[in-house]
């Protein structure tokens, strides 16, 4: 009787040859039906979408380039009475008006200067971002001490070396718009930190103020924060001192994002175990060495999210000191837009539609390397 | 042995202090964490070149003990004395007293975001102001002694729990410490890495190290120890050399311990 027995031993004496997957494993092919049609519930999702995306997609090229009209010299280039056709964006008006929108009522002769200011600030964020970039230390420098300065004297002028005044009255459009947006990214970053440390300290004086600035900072609109710093700070500074009608915002606008900032940080600075605190204190390192060379590296870096995100909340949010009278890009949009030369039902949307690319570009940007940035540091810990 | 210290005789230990032989003296050292009474009565004094192991079940306050010897925390009675130096609320003075300490702890905190040499040269340079090259020829030495030269530029989160444990200890060493602290340094191991680390420390211990070691290793305790403690409601209930100690514990705690913990 002949019984199957399993095989006791055995011992390989040929090696399988490593084979290519079949077409259901990797390729495109596998690729699409593992992500797109892997179930039921997901080939429906992907149709909906498909859907979607056909019916929203076509409608907004055509808006934006197939209708669009890119040359005229007033509005009835983009009139639909004039043109006998429909009109999309109306792309002449802001090729027409992009000065304006660019440097507000800065005086033409002198644009030279924001375009300088544009160039030095480029320079000084490049050098700050590219991480891999020679001599960051002097690049620092350059970004926090040289780049306020030269800002200073190109935009607001220097009569010594012949750079003449010009009013903050004349500013505007996306010079204002990158002005206070980098002041407000700029300080209160630094300031954050500060006040976050502050929140955590175990002096009770130090922690009791940074909450009630935090606290209340936090606690009121940005446009409160903005009418109070247009209004009230003239009336607590000493008579005869007055603040220039732009700084007055930008004060505003600092404080707002610090304390947004202060609480994003803090929460970074809980992440940290305490064995971090334990390890660097019995080395001896001092408080302050601790936080920047142990505590801050790590805890801003798990915040880089909340942080970028704190950015470009603020970014879009100084379109708000519009209201207390200073021409930010929106604002040229819309004294643009009402210009009888440029009379048109198109003209209005595309102004928008101009202000809206050029903020989501900018956003997008910013999450863009922030996401880069978390890849890498990721990377070089892991590896 | 010259050290006679021992718990129903604090007054003796203070007569007989001669400042450059005692490494660690604590008089009379209360502590409390809220209304817990975790150290009650402490008088312990530590020799120079001294290897003292301490241990008992958890909760006993010998971690505590040890981390008030650098001021991780603080105790509200009594005197600790680390080389001389007592310590007091002054911040300038427990810093001192931070450079000439050196403390691994159970989970080794290292600095993830630091890699394995800069970990170690970290505290040199900017607390010793030492320069950066002098640091890392210093760093590279102990990393050698601990035998992980290669892992030098790699990050802590990719060397395994025995190897971290080895790089702490180096860069606790890097500071060129006076004295050594040791929080149950294997307790966080995985067992085929124990050995690794404690090879490390018996290396240290016969270099003449002042150490005092928070641990349940018995046998390294019976191998290194001159005077081994045992601790049990924040107090020291028996101290002794390690072989009276093992072969012949006085106390009924002592006794219950040992029992449990050697089979």
């Amino acid at each position: 009787m002949t019984v199957m027995t399993p095989q006791r031993s055995f011992v390989r004496t040929a090696s399988e040859e490593a084979l290519p997957p079949p077409r259901t494993v990797a390729g495109p092919l596998a690729w699409v039906k593992e992500n797109l049609f892997s179930g039921p519930i997901n080939t429906a999702v992907t149709v909906l979408m498909a859907w979607f995306l056909f019916w929203i997609v076509p409608p907004i090229l055509d808006y934006l380039f197939f209708s669009a009209v890119w040359t005229g010299q007033d509005g009835s280039a983009c009139r639909e009475d004039t043109t006998g056709r429909e009109v999309g964006a109306c792309w002449a008006f802001v090729i027409d008006r992009v000065n304006y929108f660019l440097y507000g009522s800065y005086p033409a002769d002198l644009r030279w200067r924001p375009n300088l200011f544009f160039l030095v600030l480029a320079i000084g964020i490049v050098w700050m971002l590219w991480l891999d970039a020679p001599r960051r230390g002097l690049g620092a420098i350059y970004f926090f001490v040289v780049v306020p300065i030269l800002s200073y004297w190109l935009l607001a002028g220097f009569p010594a070396i012949g750079l003449s005044n010009v009013p903050t009255g004349v500013w505007g459009g996306i010079l204002v718009t990158i002005v206070v947006s980098a002041v407000g990214i700029v300080i209160s970053l630094p300031v954050g930190v500060l006040l976050a440390l502050g929140r955590r300290s175990h002096l009770p004086i130090v922690r009791l103020v940074c909450v009630i600035v935090i606290e209340f900072t936090r606690g009121v609109p940005l446009i409160t924060v903005l009418f109070m710093a247009n209004t009230m700070l003239p009336l607590f500074l000493a008579e005869g001192i007055t603040v220039d009608r732009l700084v007055r915002p930008l004060i505003g606008v600092a404080f707002f994002a610090s304390a947004y900032m202060a609480e994003v940080v803090r929460g970074g600075l809980q992440a940290i175990p305490k064995g971090q605190y334990e390890g660097a204190m019995s080395l001896g390192l001092s408080y302050p060495k601790m936080m920047y060379f142990i505590v801050l590296p790590q805890a801003l870096r798990i915040v880089i999210p909340g942080i970028v995100n704190t950015f470009i909340g603020l970014f879009k949010d100084t379109t708000l000191v519009s209201i207390v009278g200073i021409f930010d890009l929106i604002r040229t949009v819309e004294s643009a837009r009402i210009d009888p030369l440029w009379s048109a039902p198109s003209v209005n949307y595309s102004g928008y539609a101009f202000a809206a690319i050029f903020y989501f570009f900018c956003c997008w940007g910013m999450s863009w390397y922030s996401q880069s940035v978390e890849r890498r540091l990721a990377a070089s810990e892991k590896r | 042995m010259a050290d006679t210290t021992s718990l129903e005789k604090p007054q003796t230990a203070q007569s007989q202090a001669s400042n450059t032989e005692v490494a660690v003296e604590m008089k009379g050292v209360h502590k409390w964490f809220g209304e817990f009474h975790v150290l009650r009565d402490i008088n312990l004094r530590v020799m120079r070149g001294e290897r003292i192991v301490v241990c008992g079940p958890s909760g006993s306050g010998k971690s505590t003990m040890i981390r008030c010897i650098n001021r991780l925390e603080e105790h509200q009675k009594g005197q600790i004395i680390v080389d001389g130096t007592e310590l007091t609320n002054d911040l300038k003075r427990i810093d001192e007293i931070r450079r000439d300490v050196g403390m691994v702890f159970q989970h080794f905190n290292l600095f993830p975001h630091l890699t394995i040499l800069e970990n170690c040269t970290l505290a040199p340079i900017w607390v010793k102001k030492m320069p950066k090259k002098d640091a890392e020829e210093i760093a590279m030495k102990y990393l050698t002694r601990v035998k992980i030269p290669e892992q030098a530029h790699k990050y802590p989160g990719q060397l395994s729990g025995g190897q971290q444990q080895r790089v702490a200890i180096a860069r606790s060493l890097c500071m060129n410490p006076q004295i050594m602290l040791f929080d149950e340094p294997t307790s966080a191991l995985d067992p085929e890495m124990v050995k690794e680390v404690l090879d490390t420390m018996v290396s240290l211990a016969e270099e003449g190290m002042t150490m005092m070691v928070v641990t349940h290793e018995m046998g390294f305790a019976r191998q290194v120890a001159d005077r081994v403690i045992f601790m049990d409601y924040g107090q020291i209930v028996e101290m002794n050399e390690p072989e009276a100690f093992f072969s012949n514990p006085q106390h009924e705690r002592t006794k219950l311990f040992l029992g449990q913990i050697l089979h």
